[in-house]
C-alpha cells in the first residue's frame, strides 16, 4: 500500500487488495497435492481451512482474469484427489480419521502435523470450499464432473455424528493419543456453517436438535447502545458469511429479536469501532477508522507501555470487544471483511489506515496485524511477519461478496447449504 | 516471621479461641426436652439457635470444634483479610497510574500480613463468641454429636432430646484421591491461614472461587503460583466475559493458569514437590513447595450416625432435603452447605432463618424462593445474582442483557478501577429482571442493589428512576437500566415527541 498512490476509486482500491490476497494461494501451495499453507513463513505447514478458502478463492481468481479456468481446476483437483485418496485411519500420522481432516498437514506428505488435532470447523471450511468449487466447476467435462463426484464423495464420508461424542453439540476436535478435545461450542461462534452443513449430510447428519442446542447458549447483549447477537472476536461475524447470505433469512432466535445475522454482522461491526473510539486502554492509533479486533497475530511476549500504564502481549490469539483481550493489536484483513456488512464504515478504515500507516501492506497485501503501541520501523509499528492464508481468504472472499455476490449466489444453489440452513430451522428470504 | 509479629499473631490467636472454644468450657446440664437442637454452631447453626432462642424456644447448640465456623476460623474472614492486604501491595506497584510513586521497598512483610490477618479474627471472633451464645439463652455443647435415634442426639456422653434438631455441619475441604497428594502435607482453605512464611512456588489444584481468591492474593506477596484445573474452562459456572476478564487480570498479575490439565502425581522430594501433569496427550510436571487443594467442598456428614435418625443423605449432594429443608426425617431439618449446593455464609444463614421458622413455628417457607447472590473476591471481583441467560433460555425464557462496561463509568475511571461490566439480564418484551452478573473492583457491594431489585420484584425502569449519587461506580446499574429506557424509545415515541415540540415552539413564536 503506498501512500502517495493516485487517488482510487474505491472499486480500484478493493481491486488491489483482493488481487493481492488473492496471490497469497499462488504463493503459499503445493501444486502436486494442492495444499496451502497456513502462514507465508518458512517450514509453515498447511492448514485444511485455508485450502477451502483456496478451493473458494480460485473461482473468483477465474472470473476476475487473475487465472485461467484450467489452471483453477487442475489445482483444485489436485487437493480434492489428495484428500479423498489420502489415509483415513486412527493411526497418529494419518490425514484424518472419520471424514474429518487434521488441523495442519505436512506440506510434503500431507500427513498430521504438529500433533494437531481433527478439528470440525476447519474441515467444515474445507468442506465449504469443496461445495463452492464444485458450484462454480459445473461444466459438463471431465475434469469438472470429477469435481463435482469427488466433492460429493468427500462430503458424504464425513462422520458428523460421530464428531459429536455422544454429546448433544458438535465436539471441537478430537486426537488419537486422548480421544476428543473436552472442549465445547459455548456463546455464538463461526459454527453456524459447521451446522448448516453437518445437518445436511446425507450420510451421517448432526442430531436435528443439535443447533438448537448450540443456540441456546447465544447471549443478545445491549452493548454501547447497540443490540445484537454478542461474540467478541469480528471473526466470529465473517467466517459462516464468506460462503452464506444470511441477508433476510432468520432462524428461531434471529425471528425472536427481529434481526438476521448479516444485519448482526454489521451491529458487530459498529460495535468494534465504538469500542476503539472510546479506546479505555489508551492504545496508539485507536479510533474512528482504526479497529478490528479479532483472532490474529500478535506481538507474542512483551508489555505496551502507554502512558504510565503497561499492558501484557500476546501471540496469537482471539481479541475480542469489548471484554478483551487486547493489546493495541489490529487486524487489517477484519476491516476489510467487514465489508459487505457496512461498506462506508471499512472503506473509510480503509483508506485511513493506507494515509497514515503507508508501511502496513507491501504490494497492497495486508498483514494479520499491527500494534502502533510498539515501536516499529514506520508509524504502523509492530507489523505481523509474512502473511496468514486464513486473512488473505477472508478477504478475497469478502471483497468478492460486496462486489459482485458470488461466493453467495453459488452457495444459494447448494443443496448441502440449502437443506441445511432448513434443518436448522432457517426460513424467509431467498430460501422461501 | 519476626519475633514480635509471631508473639503479637499468637496472642491474637489466643484472644479468638478464647471466644470461639474458650479453654475450660464446661457444657451445660441437658434440659429433658429442647423446642430444637441445633448440630453445628456455624454462621447457619448459630442464626438458627439465636433466632430460635429469641422467639422464646429452648435451644440447644452443638458444635464439634470452633464456634463461629469456616466463615470466622478458615474461610470468609481470614481470606478477605489478606485480599485486603493483597490488592494494597498491587496498588502500591501501580501506583504511577495513580500519578503517585512506587515505593522503594515492595517486598511484602508476610509476618504482617498474617498478624493482621489474627487481629481481624480476634477483634471479629467477638461478635460470634461462645459466651454471647450462652447469653442469648441458648446451651452450648462442645463435643462431637450424633444421633441415638430418631429424636434424640448423644454429646460427650449426654443425651440431648428434641422437639426438631436441625443439621448445620457445614463442609470441608474435597479431598481429590491423587497419588502422593497426602504425603506432600497439601493445605486448604483450613490450613492455608497457619502459614508462616510465604512459600516461594505454591500450586493450586482446582480453579474454583477460593482457588483464585487465594491463588491472586499470594501471588501478589510474591508467590509464583500456579493453578491446574481438569475442566478446560475456567471458571465454568460463570459469564464467559468474566471468566476472560479475570483470567487476564490474574495472567498479568503472574499467575500461571493451566485448563484442561489433571495432576497425576505428586512426588514429595528434597527441596520441593514435583507434580505431574497432563494435559489431553502432553505431559509435563512442575516444582513447588506447596500445594493447595480448591476443588470444591463436600458435606460434613461423617460421624453424625444419620441412619440412627433415619435422615437420608450422599456424600457429593450432603443431606437430601426438600424445598421446606426438612430431611427425610420430619423431625429434622439441615441448612446451609451440608445440604445446599450453594455453600456461602449467607446463604447459610438465609436458609437457617427459613428451616428455623418451618421447623417450629408451622412455616410454609421454600428455600427455591431465595434470591442468593454470590460474589467471588478476586481483583475484579466477579458478583451474580438470580439466572444466567444459558438457564434462562434452558426454560425458554427469551432474554434481553443490557450491559455496561465499567469504563463508561465516571467514578471507575476517577478510581482507576475500569476493568469490568454490568449486565442485567430481563425477560424479553418487559423489565422483569432474571440475573445480574457485576464483574468490578467492588462487584460484591454493587450486586445488593440488584439482589433487592430482583427479591422486591422491581424492574428495570423502575432501577431508572432512582437518582444515584454522582459519581459511584454503582451509577453502572443506573446506566443499563437507562439503556433499557432507550430502547423503548421506539420511531413512533420519537415522532410523537418530535412533533410536540415543534408544536410548541411554534406556539412560542411571535
Amino acid at each position: 500500500m503506498e501512500a502517495d498512490a493516485p487517488a482510487l476509486s474505491d472499486d480500484e482500491l478493493l481491486d488491489r487488495c483482493q488481487c493481492a490476497a488473492f496471490g497469497y494461494f499462488i504463493d503459499n501451495v503445493a501444486p502436486r497435492i494442492g495444499l496451502v499453507a497456513d502462514t507465508s513463513r518458512p517450514d509453515a505447514s498447511a492448514s485444511i481451512a485455508v485450502v477451502g478458502f483456496a478451493l473458494s478463492c480460485y473461482p473468483v481468481g477465474v472470473e476476475r482474469g487473475w487465472m485461467e479456468r484450467g489452471d483453477a481446476i487442475t489445482r483444485t483437483l489436485a487437493a480434492l484427489r489428495f484428500f479423498w485418496q489420502s489415509r483415513q485411519s486412527e493411526a497418529t500420522d494419518a490425514t484424518g480419521f472419520k471424514g474429518f481432516y487434521y488441523h495442519f498437514l505436512d506440506m510434503q506428505t500431507g500427513r498430521r502435523a504438529s500433533r494437531s488435532e481433527l478439528s470440525l470447523i476447519d474441515t467444515t471450511l474445507l468442506m465449504a470450499g469443496m461445495l463452492t468449487a464444485a458450484a462454480y466447476f459445473d461444466r459438463d467435462t471431465p475434469d469438472e464432473k470429477e469435481i463435482g463426484l469427488l466433492t460429493d464423495a468427500l462430503y458424504r464420508r464425513v462422520d458428523w455424528q460421530w464428531g459429536c461424542g455422544r454429546a448433544a453439540t458438535a465436539r471441537h476436535g478430537w486426537k488419537p493419543e486422548s480421544g476428543f478435545l473436552h472442549y465445547g461450542w459455548e456463546g455464538y461462534s463461526e459454527a453456524t456453517i459447521l451446522y448448516v452443513l453437518g445437518l445436511a449430510s446425507p450420510t451421517f447428519p448432526l442430531p436435528a436438535d443439535s443447533f438448537a442446542a448450540w443456540t441456546a447458549t447465544y447471549q443478545w447483549e445491549n452493548i454501547y447502545d447497540v443490540e445484537f447477537l454478542y461474540a467478541g472476536p469480528l471473526f466470529v461475524h465473517h467466517y459462516s458469511h464468506a460462503w452464506i447470505d444470511f441477508r433476510g433469512i432468520q432462524d428461531d432466535f434471529m425471528r425472536e429479536k427481529g434481526c438476521d445475522y448479516f444485519e448482526n454482522s454489521r451491529r458487530a461491526t459498529l460495535v468494534q469501532r465504538d469500542y476503539a473510539r472510546r479506546n479505555p486502554l489508551a492504545f496508539k492509533g485507536y479510533g474512528e477508522n482504526c479497529w478490528g479486533l479479532t483472532a490474529n497475530d500478535g506481538p507474542g511476549a512483551g508489555v505496551v507501555r502507554q502512558d504510565d500504564t503497561q499492558h501484557p502481549c500476546f501471540g496469537y490469539v482471539a481479541r475480542g470487544v469489548p471484554f478483551g483481550p487486547d493489546d493495541g493489536t489490529i487486524s487489517p484483513p477484519a476491516i476489510l471483511a467487514s465489508l459487505p456488512f457496512s461498506p462506508e464504515v471499512s472503506l473509510s478504515a480503509l483508506r485511513h489506515l493506507r494515509r497514515h500507516y503507508p508501511d502496513l501492506a507491501r504490494d497492497w497485501r495486508l498483514p494479520s496485524g499491527f500494534n502502533p503501541s510498539l515501536a516499529g520501523n514506520g508509524p504502523a509499528g509492530w507489523i505481523s511477519e509474512g502473511y496468514f492464508g486464513l486473512d488473505q481468504g477472508i478477504i478475497v472472499l469478502m471483497i468478492e461478496n460486496h462486489r459482485s455476490e458470488l461466493i453467495w449466489r453459488l452457495m444459494r444453489r447448494s443443496p448441502a447449504i440449502t437443506a441445511g440452513l432448513s434443518r436448522a430451522g432457517f426460513s424467509g428470504g431467498w430460501l422461501s | 516471621m519476626t519475633r514480635s509479629c509471631s508473639s503479637q499473631a499468637e496472642r491474637y490467636e489466643r484472644q479468638v479461641v478464647a471466644s470461639v472454644r474458650p479453654p475450660g468450657w464446661r457444657n451445660p446440664r441437658p434440659a429433658p426436652l429442647y423446642d430444637l437442637v441445633v448440630l453445628g454452631a456455624g454462621p447457619g447453626g448459630a442464626t438458627a439457635a439465636r433466632d430460635a432462642a429469641a422467639l422464646g424456644a429452648r435451644v440447644a447448640l452443638v458444635e464439634r470444634d470452633r464456634v463461629g465456623g469456616n466463615c470466622l476460623n478458615f474461610g470468609s474472614i481470614a481470606s478477605k483479610s489478606l485480599i485486603r492486604t493483597a490488592r494494597f501491595y498491587a496498588e502500591m506497584r501501580d501506583a504511577e497510574n495513580l500519578g503517585a510513586h512506587v515505593p522503594s521497598d515492595l517486598a511484602p512483610d508476610f509476618a504482617a500480613i498474617m498478624t493482621r490477618m489474627k487481629r481481624v479474627q480476634m477483634r471479629l471472633s467477638k461478635a460470634h463468641s461462645a459466651l454471647g451464645l450462652r447469653d442469648a439463652g441458648i446451651d452450648l455443647f462442645f463435643g462431637a454429636a450424633e444421633f441415638s435415634g430418631p429424636d434424640r442426639v448423644r454429646v460427650m456422653g449426654e443425651t440431648l432430646r428434641f422437639r426438631k434438631a436441625l443439621i448445620a455441619t457445614g463442609a470441608r475441604a474435597e479431598i481429590p484421591p491423587i497419588p502422593g497428594l497426602v504425603e506432600s502435607g497439601y493445605l486448604t482453605n483450613e490450613t492455608f491461614f497457619d502459614l508462616i512464611d510465604c512459600p516461594p512456588r505454591i500450586l493450586v489444584i482446582g480453579g474454583g472461587p477460593i482457588g483464585c481468591e487465594m491463588a491472586q492474593a499470594f501471588c501478589r506477596f510474591g508467590a509464583h503460583v500456579i493453578i491446574v484445573q481438569n475442566n478446560p474452562t475456567f471458571l465454568p459456572k460463570e459469564e464467559r466475559d468474566a471468566a476472560q476478564i479475570l483470567s487476564e487480570v490474574m495472567a498479568r498479575d503472574g499467575v500461571e493458569i493451566h485448563l484442561n490439565t489433571e495432576v497425576v502425581a505428586i512426588h514429595t522430594e528434597a527441596g520441593g514437590k514435583r507434580i505431574d501433569l497432563v494435559s489431553e496427550d502432553h505431559k509435563f510436571h512442575a516444582l513447588v513447595d506447596v500445594v493447595g487443594i480448591g476443588v470444591g467442598r463436600i458435606a460434613n456428614v461423617d460421624g453424625l450416625n444419620l441412619e440412627a435418625a433415619g435422615v437420608a443423605y450422599d456424600r457429593v449432594a450432603g443431606v437430601h432435603v426438600d424445598d421446606f429443608l426438612r430431611t427425610s426425617n420430619k423431625l429434622i431439618y439441615a441448612a446451609g452447605d451440608v445440604c445446599m449446593e450453594h455453600k456461602f455464609n449467607h446463604a447459610a444463614e438465609a436458609s437457617a432463618r427459613i428451616a428455623v421458622r418451618n421447623a417450629l413455628f408451622l412455616g410454609h417457607r421454600r428455600l427455591s424462593d431465595l434470591i442468593i447472590p454470590w460474589c467471588t473476591y478476586t481483583d475484579p471481583e466477579i458478583a451474580h445474582v438470580g439466572l444466567y441467560v444459558r438457564e434462562a433460555r434452558k426454560q425458554a425464557i427469551p432474554v434481553r442483557t443490557f450491559t455496561v462496561l465499567m469504563h463508561d463509568v465516571d467514578r471507575a475511571v476517577t478510581d482507576g478501577e475500569d476493568i469490568g461490566f454490568v449486565k442485567i439480564h430481563v425477560r424479553a418484551g418487559s423489565d422483569e429482571i432474571l440475573g445480574a452478573t457485576v464483574v468490578a473492583r467492588h462487584a460484591g457491594e454493587m450486586i445488593n442493589g440488584l439482589s433487592l431489585a430482583i427479591t422486591s420484584r422491581l424492574g428495570l425502569r423502575a432501577l431508572a428512576r432512582v437518582v444515584h449519587t454522582f459519581p459511584t461506580q454503582a451509577e453502572a446499574i443506573k446506566m443499563a437500566a437507562e439503556a433499557y429506557e432507550r430502547t423503548r424509545l421506539t420511531d413512533r415515541l420519537k415522532g410523537v415527541a418530535a412533533a410536540w415540540l415543534a408544536r410548541r415552539s411554534t406556539e412560542r413564536s411571535p
